[in-house]
């Protein structure tokens, strides 16, 4: 085949999961020194096939071979013995233990003693070794994300791993983060590792992973592309198995009056921390306003403050020159705010209700669905059929409760709740997370929709591409306040602000 | 109402809390919160009075105790690790079983006259450093000797072991230490099990040396509840058990030496002329126990005193991360 040998390869594997089959006869085969990208929509069974190269699942068929010798892992430590760490998407840390006790955790020696002075110089040479930064004896909580994520991937070289598998890295980091990433993976592949890089991010796969693997419905759709002579279009149309449009079509328009005004908010988070610290921000009618920002600077609390959920210590909301701070919820919908939470399980829907109960939550007081203190069942189906055909939820029927939909249905049913409201203004967290691209594509254009109509509307989100091609204004947040307001696409500068290296506070 | 003795006494009677409560630090590290700690030591004290006056050694008795308890709460183990109920729940049916199972197996036990006890005795040279040697060293119990020597050793096993790094990921995060390898299960049946084995040391303390006899459930007298109590008191943390529970010891026998004199402090002692005075002061430890677990439940309190992030959650492997 090549002269580089094989360190992993993988041949028909089977996975079968109750009613779905998750890896369908899979070749896979990575080799030493390379970045290998695992391509494929959520669902795809890339991390299916992972978790099953990392001992976590068993495979119904097929075989494994590791540097050249056939095994069979019953359990992730087994795998570990072989070289093969992955690093999961949600971090198995223990918060409360330091980086070296976390290191340490599980393994046979130190037997009793822990000696953790002699431990923590040599996770700090490891760390120095492979450029991973991080202070041996800092409590886990106190680390950043991208800091904890080095932790992970220090655990697995501490282990000896030869073979990194790594589970959508870049979902919790920010940009220059994420440069700093792609640096040390490639520092980690000149000294012989080799790793395995799931996602489904079209450009960073392009920017890191030397060849690509595209996997759709649990198959290989293309194997062994290399990154280089490729081009985004192709490899996407790979992914989702038709053409994808990228450039979504934004119309230019000129905004409206100011729709939701937020002046000078001030908010604590669930721990009693300040987490909104003066915050202020405007958007017009008919203007999507993006609020971009890493993850945990505010964005949650203030989507909670607008739609009445948390309580504000000090500033106003207003909704057209009405006040919103601190009034019941019922209110704010009343005056026509719409809110897609960031969760849609829990709270954007009721998961074991129907489908009609979950699309009339908004409507269920006012005619023709509620009569007086009854609700009536037929109104309330034939609403729910309506939605369900025009916005193309595809389930059994509306009867079906709403824990079975999949991402990208459950989406366009909280979509279609609030939508059907016909709101003023909007507050979407993070509408397109988790979601495959063709669902993206679903709740792009339905955002934009509702542009037009002339709602005012705030997304949230963390993909700065997303924020980039629907917003027609970029505010970005940190540590509680509007650090910059970015009008034009200057993705270094929206970077600098994000993590707060930008002088400009 | 000599504070010498009020204090020797306390430090005596404080063992009982003290290894108890080290037990179920154990257990809650481990995230199994057990509040059959009463039941446990009931069982405890029950069978090693019969077993000292059976076999006329009382050490048998003790060794008896710390079995018998430690079976026990494996049935607390079997409901909340493998069958996943509800840990509240469970504690509390253990604490019923385990009292009407000492009381029906005690029947008659506390007429069957005095058996075999652990005898108290002075240490030479430490007896006599003034103040400290007549508190600590004079005429104590081994078990308390015991206790002295247990506290900071579970202390240095839980922040400075390997196996006391993975008793405290176990508790915090055990979704993290499963996917090194740490097996959940075992070492939660094990904690538990170290518990109750505590728990029954407890309970032994009372029947065989702090205040010999069996008095059904009076023995314990809630000192089970105070223990879980004082859990959340020491924050979890093996060296400030041994604080608290020295301290409420003290407090517990103070309570009873100020009912005794006539006159306290030159003027007519209150306590002693009005009963419901001296039960008011009785209630006192139990209604601070009742402040602490009321405290103690509140979320955001849990987390500044450091509780285990997984207590009272039952693992289970597939849910992982949240």
């Amino acid at each position: 085949m090549t002269d580089t040998p094989n360190v992993v390869t993988m041949r028909g594997i089977v996975k079968r999961f109750p009613g779905v089959l998750a890896s369908d006869h899979v070749d896979f085969d990575l080799r030493r020194g390379e970045i290998h990208a695992l391509l494929g929509e959520n669902g795809a069974g890339k991390s299916t096939l992972m978790n099953i190269l990392a001992g976590l699942y068993r495979a119904d068929a097929g075989a494994i071979e590791v540097h050249g010798k056939a095994v069979q892992f019953g359990s992730p430590r087994q795998a570990i013995q072989a070289g093969i760490g992955m690093i999961h998407q949600h971090f198995m840390l223990v918060p409360s233990q330091s980086v070296t006790e976390n290191i340490l955790l599980g393994l046979t020696h130190p037997r009793f003693w822990l000696r953790l002075a002699e431990n923590e110089r040599v996770v700090s040479e490891l760390g120095e070794r492979f450029g991973l930064k991080v202070d041996p004896k800092a409590k886990i909580w106190q680390l950043s994300v991208g800091e904890q994520q080095r932790v992970e991937i220090l655990k697995m070289l501490y282990r000896g791993a030869d073979v990194l598998i790594l589970d959508e890295p870049t979902a919790v980091l920010g940009p220059q983060e994420t440069e700093q990433l792609f640096k040390t993976l490639r520092n980690m592949t000149q000294q012989g590792k080799s790793i395995i890089f799931i996602s489904h991010k079209l450009n960073e796969v392009m920017s890191i992973a030397d060849r690509v693997t595209v996997m759709r419905r649990g198959r290989v759709t293309a194997a062994d592309v290399a990154t280089k002579g490729s081009t985004t279009a192709e490899l996407a149309r790979l992914m989702v198995g038709r053409d994808v449009l990228f450039r979504v079509h934004r119309e230019a328009q000129e905004p409206g009056p100011v729709v939701l005004q937020i002046e000078d908010l001030h908010a604590d988070n669930d721990r009693g921390v300040p987490a909104l610290r003066g915050l202020s921000l405007e958007v017009r009618a008919g203007e999507i306003v993006g609020l971009a920002g890493v993850a945990g600077n505010g964005q949650r609390e203030l989507s909670e403050v607008i739609t009445g959920l948390r309580r504000a210590k000090s500033g106003r909301v207003r909704l057209n020159g009405e006040n919103l701070t601190n009034q019941p919820v019922r209110k704010a919908i009343e005056r026509g705010l719409a809110h897609v939470p960031e969760d849609r399980n829990k709270v954007g829907s009721s998961p074991n209700l129907s489908l009609t109960d979950n699309l009339i939550m908004k409507q269920y007081a006012e005619e023709p669905i509620g009569r007086g203190w009854r609700l009536d069942a037929g109104e309330a189906a034939a609403f729910a059929n309506r939605l369900k055909h025009s916005y193309e939820i595809s389930a059994p029927s509306v009867e079906t409760q709403a824990r079975l939909l999949s991402g990208g249905n459950l989406q366009r049913l909280i979509l279609a709740r609030e939508i059907s409201t016909k709101p003023k203004a909007m507050i979407a967290m993070q509408p397109t997370q988790g979601l495959d691209v063709g669902a993206v594509e679903v709740v792009h254009n339905l955002l934009l929709e509702q542009r037009k109509q002339g709602v005012a509307i705030l997304l949230v989100s963390e993909e700065l591409e997303e924020l980039l091609s629907l917003s027609d204004r970029i505010a970005v947040i940190y540590e509680g306040t509007i650090v910059g307001d970015v009008e034009s696409g200057d993705v270094e500068w929206i970077g600098q602000l994000m993590t707060g290296s930008s002088g400009a506070l | 109402m000599d504070p010498t003795i009020i204090l020797q006494a306390g430090v005596a009677s404080g063992t009982v809390l003290l290894f108890a409560t080290i037990g179920e630090i154990f257990a809650e590290r481990a995230g199994v919160l057990n509040l059959g700690v009463e039941g446990m030591m009931l069982m405890g004290a029950m069978t090693a009075f019969s077993v000292a006056l059976l076999t006329g050694n009382a050490w048998l008795g003790v060794l008896a105790a710390m079995l018998v308890a430690g079976l026990l709460s494996q049935l607390h183990a079997l409901i909340t690790i493998h069958l996943q109920a509800d840990q509240v729940v469970s504690g509390l049916a253990l604490t019923f079983v385990g009292t009407g199972l000492s009381l029906v197996f005690g029947e008659g036990l506390s007429k069957a006259g005095g058996g075999a006890l652990i005898e108290p005795f002075s240490i030479p040279l430490l007896a006599s450093i003034p103040v400290v040697g007549p508190i600590f060293f004079a005429n104590q119990s081994p078990l308390v000797y015991l206790g002295y020597l247990l506290a900071p050793a579970a202390w240095y096993y839980v922040y400075h072991t390997r196996p006391g790094m993975n008793l405290r990921a176990v508790g915090e995060y055990p979704a993290a230490a499963d996917s090194m390898g740490v097996n959940i299960y075992r070492l939660r049946y094990l904690y538990v099990f170290v518990g109750g084995v505590l728990a029954g040391l407890a309970g032994a303390t009372i029947s065989l040396a702090v205040s010999p006899g069996w008095f059904s459930e009076l023995t314990t007298s809630g000192q089970g509840w105070i223990a879980v109590g004082l859990v959340i008191f020491a924050q979890w943390n093996p060296l400030r058990a041994m604080f608290g529970a020295y301290a409420f010891g003290a407090l517990r026998r103070l309570i009873l030496d100020i009912q005794g004199p006539t006159v306290l402090f030159g003027a007519r002692n209150p306590f002693f002329y009005n009963p419901y005075l001296g039960f008011f002061l009785q209630m006192l430890p139990y209604a601070f126990t009742i402040i602490i677990l009321v405290l103690g439940s509140r979320e955001a309190v849990r987390n500044r005193l450091g509780a285990p992030a997984a207590l009272g959650l039952p693992y289970v492997r597939g849910e992982r991360g949240r």
